[in-house]
């Protein structure tokens, strides 16, 4: 092997060149294996909307359903808990539900299209956990004026009664507010807007 | 008798010199065992790295059989654990060796881990074998965790839940990459399948190539010793260090021991408490996963819970996850953070032992609390705790540079 006449030009050029086309090869190759990790055709498939029967609801009485692997809660909410909601605003991260995602029809104090019933992910926007509905007024051991609201076991998040989320909690959104529409008084169809609406 | 026997060892002489002119056997025997010499003052805290290895070996072969029982899908992965359990013949002893063997591992690798800060085993020329160290030390989180959702108990949908949303925090990218990690729009099937693949296949083999790494860089350079002292710059006339003694048999026999011991207390609470208390195996995993309930009290296993302690004591999301991260990631600088002109604490002065053990005492802490209810008094503690882990790092590498140190002797002592 001797080195007279080597082009050590040509063959760095060739090197760079080569390996810059085989890491592009390998970079492509990756491409259908990183992909197999989506949701597949199947997952996409199933989605379709719930309905369910909110009649037989209590006041302060949850419903939970399951919609797209995600858990929705029902809420009914008597009058008190309604009046309730303003006086927390102080003590709300995002009390007119500005920067949380929900349809326009819940931009309001309740959150919902009908005050009575809340409709919401239950999903913690921390950390996705479900939050246990706490309804009663009254000192709870991480609050001592609790006026009644969702309160997340993982990472202590609090939520009032229309899913907003309190100050100084790892939760940085309110709860999220799926899509829904009221077919008649008693039925919520959960993943679909109602007509005319977004 | 004796012809006999020295005719088998003619034989065994020659097919070995056969075996040796084709693959170098009798070498690497002698690199790494007959004429590895390893200072010869090791104590109590070198016997981790064996046993480390012993468990790796463990785990490896209870998991091969319990993969011959276990299904790896959401219907049917917590009846077959169950199945293990109850019905397999001696597959409850194959389970709990596996399960209990998580938690001994780590154990095991936090006591590894101080042996270094202790003595300086990362410091110059040892960075590389700790940034193996600590890259095994990731991969080993990880296949914890991956292992930890398979039993699709209730604490392993809940614990998936939280630690794939802990990447949601990441901006932009967050919310489809968590969709990645699940395969779905929630944990499903499709995420326990590929966790298993990831479990028993990629981080296993992984984690074999990096401990070969960690291994033999560690032969490269040489074991540290308690003294702290370069064992190399005292070599006698045929170029063995004066204070080396050839790893086996004197170390073998030596970590045999321990690994008798060890074996011993491990035998002992796989009998008899294989779940202790709730520590290694949470009462919660008991019941079947179930996505419309949280458990009321949803805290990682005991290993993971400092890291989980600084996120929770951080009120943002994305911050708690980076300060989690990194409070992790840290620990990879440790080799260049502690700038003394000494390796051991032996020779180091108060400021170090100070700055160790409140470290120390930090770590534990911040565990306790991470399993804690989290009453608001115990998130002030665990900030206070979280502040003094991360001033530990600042403080040694403002305070190693010129802290005082004692004179290191020429030899090792014992």
């Amino acid at each position: 092997m001797s080195a007279d006449g080597v082009n050590n030009e040509r063959r760095r050029f060739l090197l760079a060149t080569t390996s810059a086309v085989g890491a592009v090869g390998v970079g492509l190759a990756a491409v259908p294996f990183i992909s197999t990790w989506l949701p597949s055709a199947k997952a996409k498939a199933v989605g379709a909307p719930v309905e369910v029967n909110v009649g037989k609801l209590d006041f302060g009485q949850i419903l939970k359903v399951q919609w797209r692997g995600q858990t929705i809660g029902i809420l009914r909410r008597d009058e008190r808990m309604i009046d309730d909601l303003p006086s927390l605003d102080d003590r709300l991260r995002d009390p007119d539900s500005a920067e949380s995602i929900q349809p326009s029809y819940a931009v309001n104090e309740a959150r919902a299209s009908n005050a009575q019933f809340l409709v919401v992910n239950m999903h913690c926007t921390h950390l996705g956990c479900v939050p246990q509905l706490i309804p009663q007024v009254g000192a709870q051991p991480f609050d001592d004026d609790w006026k009644g609201g969702f309160y997340c076991p993982c990472h202590k998040s609090k939520f009032d009664m229309a899913g907003r989320v309190y100050n100084g909690v790892p939760a940085p959104t309110n709860l999220t507010v799926p899509p829904y529409s009221f077919l008649d008084e008693q039925t919520v169809l959960i993943g679909v807007n109602p007509e005319g609406a977004a | 008798m004796g012809k006999a026997a020295s005719g088998v060892g003619r034989q065994a002489t020659s097919f070995l010199n056969w075996v040796d002119q084709r693959l170098p056997v009798t070498d690497f025997w002698n690199a790494h065992l007959a004429k590895y010499y390893a200072p010869k003052n090791f104590n109590f805290w070198y016997y981790m790295g064996g046993l480390a290895l012993l468990v790796l070996v463990m785990q490896i072969l209870t998991g091969i059989f319990l993969t011959m029982h276990y299904k790896p899908s959401a219907a049917e992965a917590f009846a077959s654990v169950e199945y293990i359990m109850r019905d397999v013949d001696w597959g409850w002893l194959v389970r709990y060796m596996h399960s209990t063997g998580a938690s001994f591992f780590f154990i095991i690798v936090y006591l590894h881990m101080f042996r270094s800060l202790l003595y300086g085993s990362h410091r110059k020329p040892r960075e590389l074998i700790w940034v193996f160290g600590m890259l095994i030390y990731l991969l080993l989180m990880a296949e914890a965790f991956f292992g930890y959702v398979l039993p699709w108990g209730q604490m392993s949908y809940w614990g998936a839940q939280v630690i794939i949303n802990l990447f949601g925090a990441i901006p932009a990218i967050g919310e489809p990459l968590t969709e990645w990690i699940r395969g779905d729009y929630f944990i499903s099937d499709a995420t326990i399948n590929r966790f298993f693949a990831l479990h028993v296949i990629a981080l296993p083999l992984a984690l074999a190539g990096l401990v070969a790494m960690h291994l033999t860089a560690l032969h490269e350079v040489g074991s540290n010793n308690p003294d702290g002292i370069d064992i190399k710059k005292n070599k006698d006339e045929d170029g063995v260090p004066v204070d080396g003694i050839p790893f086996h048999p004197y170390y073998t026999v030596k970590d045999i021991f321990g690994a008798s011991m060890f074996l011993m207390i491990f035998a002992f609470v796989i009998f008899f408490w294989p779940e202790a208390g709730g520590l290694f195996l949470e009462h919660d995993n008991f019941a079947p996963a179930n996505p419309l309930v949280t458990p009321e009290h949803i805290k990682p296993v005991w290993y993971f819970t400092p890291y989980y302690a600084i996120l929770k004591a951080v009120p943002d999301k994305l911050m708690g996850v980076v300060l989690m991260g990194v409070s992790v990631g840290v620990l990879f600088l440790l080799p260049w953070l502690d700038r003394s002109p000494v390796r051991s604490i032996r020779y180091k002065g108060n400021w170090y032992k100070i700055l160790v053990f409140t470290f120390a005492i930090a770590f534990v802490r911040l565990g306790m609390l991470g399993m804690a209810e989290g009453t608001p008094a115990q998130t002030w503690e665990m900030r206070f705790w979280t502040f003094i882990y991360f001033a530990f790092f600042i403080l040694l590498f403002f305070l190693s540079k010129g802290g005082a140190v004692k004179p290191e002797p020429e030899r090792v002592t014992h």
